[in-house]
């Protein structure tokens, strides 16, 4: 029953989330200069043009009421129309949505294993070079920005050794029809490793870009973690049984030191989620984020609040299902 | 050509980081082109919505669609789909003659019919054709075979060059009513040299040569245009050999990567140029600070300095190939003219005058640097202006609502090179463009809309460029140059509207 409890209390705190974001990105991009209206006014537009353009895309009301028929609409399940791309903002979401969880969650694998084994590594190698080494390795990951890792990831694999591709998310000349917009879940369940080749192609760099500071974080808490638990006694008690350090610390820390580790990643994995936004954009991947910036340069209203709803839904989502991982690894949380 | 201080930074760090590396290898014989494209396609109409308006989106259009009327390169009117057009001698009517032998891309026979109901539906208010103020000007069709006559309702001097502009472009009738404007979006059906093969939106555009083209099939049987927004990554497509063309990008770059090998670098004038918008507002209204203002830039200086030459300097807002340009009217740079000027109105470097200019930073090449040049210069003179960066949006806002700062900087395309797409609609009072509202201008503008002797009409247009500049009520700086990287192995023929054609292209 409590476990019960607590998920509704955060259900509703997931829509209370959800619908101050929708409040804010409301009044906020109807606060800030520039409207979609001036955009679009042709050269010889008068009054009554920019009058009717105005009421087409209901901007003629104020923005209690603008928000009162936005909000009765998303009820309804009508997000609205594109006013640049023409098209429904809840079939533009939906079908870009896809691209832009492949890659992040495909970020987040990269950097797990990256960090991960970094850590165990470090740590089984303490106090030695090695460790030294992915201190500083980490430290360099760290300390460039995404987009700088996605430009020397280019450089390196798109232009000195043309190994990936560097734009778009499948090559044009595929002659391949999806019946979803999960491309890669989709070619490897219909296994066609040909197409699932080819989505690797253009999916490796950016997610390798979006994973290295991701990875780097891990390696740091994950590492640090492991360091305390080495000193415990039942770490000590392992040795005096004679198991070998590297199966100490899988079996007996790594199990102790991931938790702190596991809350990080899922606060981490919103931010990984957030940096798609310029990531998509240096790749031209055709992905949520590199839609939101057209979005917001075209004052797309009604597109940049539904991109934004599903952003916000996605990181209340995330937040919510590490916290019931946390709860459910955690005996002390789980029988609190 | 959007440069923001991002793409700066990362092209300055790709130039570092690429000093080492090598050329890349471009394959041999293309068999499939491949065009790294600035900006995403939003939707295939190219007669309705924001996007039929946007003029770097036309190139697209235009490979897959016709336009009523043909323009070659340099901007001449040719014909196309319409093969001859004209008045009556009262001007009362005008008529058109339709191609015959032309098939659309689902193997339909293109008819007058598709002509009439394509003029019908741009003058339409209903269908949101942006350029229906123009389009609407005729209607009561009637055809006789393969000639298309209509009613004058209103004359339009121009109506015939907007045939080659924004939203000129011939629709087919029978294919649309059958499967609607969501059904058009998915497979859209033209007349032009290619066919929609592939279509991933934000991704790329997959054509098709159409071997039953009445200009002749391009040379290049399969083109692939993907959208790269990001002016590093276009570059990094043409080194990597993944691209065989791509354009807009900074000058730099485009002089360094041009003198590699396998790449050619193609840079051409285009009817687009940069300027200052003067507001009538205070101290704007002194004539002696316009015209200081205008007399104190050199011009030439800040495009060899900041553009690597690639511009045209411009003192009004026609450009060398605009039908209204005249030589002879000129605003030289002359910065003992512009402090006599000021000294005039009591102002000097002690005493200077203040004001407000707003400008975009990395919305076109090196604009923030060329207002924070021109302040340079201004404040050597007595002008005292003070920079206020902006997005474009905030632009087009403030200047529909004609509250822009005293001086403005701002972009402006005129591709059919006719004085009322440029003069016109920027310097006209009541144009939702202009922010100069000066009675006297707008009285010398106004018979020049309806003006049916077209000598005259473009002598009056002379004069009121003639006396814009001596009053300096708006500051043309630029003419732009469009910058285009290619393979060696490909000839590019650049247009001057800045549309990046396919069909122009062949094997070198």
């Amino acid at each position: 029953m409590p476990i019960v409890r607590a998920l509704l209390t955060r259900l509703i705190t997931t829509f209370i989330t959800l619908f101050g974001a929708a409040v804010i990105v409301f009044v906020v991009i109807r606060v800030v200069p520039g409207n979609p209206i001036a955009m679009m006014l042709p050269p010889g537009a008068t009054e009554a043009d920019i009058d009717r353009l105005k009421t087409l895309y209901g901007l003629d009301k104020s923005i209690l009421e603008q928000f009162l028929i936005w909000l009765g609409n998303v009820a309804q399940g009508d997000f609205g129309t594109s006013i640049t791309l023409r098209q429904p903002v809840y079939d533009l979401v939906i079908g870009r949505l896809p691209a832009t969880l492949e890659l992040s969650i495909m970020a987040l694998l990269i950097a797990v294993v990256l960090g991960g084994a970094a850590a165990l590594t470090a740590t089984l190698y303490r106090g030695s070079r090695v460790e030294g080494g992915i201190d500083v390795a980490g430290g360099i990951a760290l300390s460039l920005p995404d987009f700088l890792w996605g430009l020397a990831l280019i450089l390196l694999f798109g232009v000195l050794w043309p190994l990936f591709h560097i734009s778009g998310r499948i090559s044009p000349s595929l002659g391949f029809d999806f019946s979803s917009n999960f491309f890669l879940f989709e070619a490897i369940a219909r296994m066609r490793f040909d197409v699932v080749a080819d989505l690797m192609g253009h999916m490796l760099m950016p997610a390798l870009a979006l994973a290295i500071p991701l990875a780097a974080i891990i390696l740091q808490l994950l590492k640090q973690s492991l360091k305390e638990c080495m000193h415990d006694d039942y770490i000590t008690l392992a040795r005096t049984k004679g198991y070998s350090e590297s199966s100490i610390i899988l079996r007996d820390a790594l199990p102790n030191a991931i938790l702190p580790t596991l809350t990080l990643i899922g606060v981490q994995f919103t931010f990984l989620i957030g940096g798609t936004v310029i990531i998509e954009r240096l790749f031209s991947y055709e992905g949520l984020g590199n839609m939101a910036i057209d979005a917001v340069i075209n004052r797309d209203l009604p597109l940049i609040q539904g991109i934004v709803l599903v952003f916000a839904l996605l990181f209340t989502l995330v937040n919510l299902l590490v916290d019931m991982t946390y709860a459910a690894l955690n005996p002390r949380l789980r029988h609190a | 050509m959007k440069v923001s201080r991002r793409t700066l930074l990362k092209s300055a760090a790709v130039s570092g980081l690429l000093a080492a590396a090598g050329t890349p290898a471009f394959a041999s014989e293309i068999d499939e082109l491949v065009i790294a494209y600035n900006v995403n396609l939003p939707s295939w109409d190219p007669t309705v919505g924001p996007s039929a308006v946007n003029p770097t989106i036309q190139g697209i259009y235009q490979s897959v669609f016709d336009m009523f009327i043909h323009q070659d390169p340099d901007l001449s009117f040719q014909p196309g789909i319409i093969t001859g057009w004209g008045w009556n001698d009262d001007k009362s009517k005008v008529w058109m003659d339709v191609r015959e032998g032309v098939t659309w891309h689902n193997g339909d026979p293109l008819t007058p019919e598709d002509i009439v109901w394509s003029l019908e539906r741009a003058g339409n208010p209903d269908t949101g054709n942006p350029i229906q103020f123009i389009w609407g000007k005729i209607g009561n069709f009637q055809i006789d075979g393969n000639r298309i006559t209509a009613d004058v309702k209103e004359y339009e001097p121009t109506i015939f060059k907007w045939m080659s502009f924004l939203t000129g472009y011939v629709m087919p009738k029978k294919y649309y009513e059958e499967v609607g404007a969501e059904g058009f979006e998915a497979n859209p059906v033209g007349t032009g040299p290619y066919m929609v093969e592939k279509f991933e939106r934000n991704a790329f555009v997959r054509l098709k040569a159409n071997e039953n083209y009445w200009g002749g099939v391009p040379d290049f049987k399969t083109v692939t245009i993907k959208f790269v927004t990001d002016a590093s990554s276009r570059t990094f497509e043409v080194m990597s050999g993944n691209a065989h063309v791509t354009l807009e990008m900074p000058y730099e770059e485009f002089d360094r990567l041009k003198e590699q090998d396998g790449i050619v670098g193609t840079a051409a004038p285009i009817s687009d140029i940069g300027m200052i918008f003067i507001n009538d507002t205070d101290p704007m209204l002194d004539a002696n600070v316009r015209k200081a203002m205008a007399h104190a830039i050199d011009k030439k200086t800040i495009i060899e300095r900041l553009l690597s030459g690639y511009g045209v300097a411009i003192d009004t807002l026609q450009t060398p190939d605009y039908t209204a340009f005249d030589a002879a009217i000129t605003v030289p740079y002359d910065p003992d003219k512009a402090k006599e000027l000021l000294a005039a109105s009591g102002y000097g470097p002690d005493n200077p005058v203040k004001f407000k200019i707003q400008t975009t930073r990395g919305f076109k090449p090196k604009d923030y640097e060329i207002i924070q040049a021109i302040v340079g210069l201004w404040r050597k003179i007595g002008i005292e202006a003070e920079i206020e960066v902006y997005e474009i949006a905030k632009h087009y806002e403030l200047r529909a609502a004609d509250t822009l700062a005293p001086a403005a900087f701002y972009n402006w395309g005129n591709a059919i090179g006719d004085p009322t797409t440029s003069t016109g609609f920027a310097m006209f009072g009541p144009s939702p463009h202009s922010v100069w509202d000066g009675e006297d201008l707008m009285q010398m503008i106004l018979p020049l809309w309806g003006e049916a002797d077209e000598e005259k009409r473009i002598a009056g247009w002379k004069d009121v460029d003639r006396f814009i500049a001596e009053n300096a009520l708006v500051i043309p700086l630029i003419q732009y140059v469009q910058p285009i990287l290619h393979s060696d192995k490909v000839k590019v023929v650049p247009h001057a509207s800045g549309a990046l054609l396919p069909a122009l292209m062949t094997r070198s």
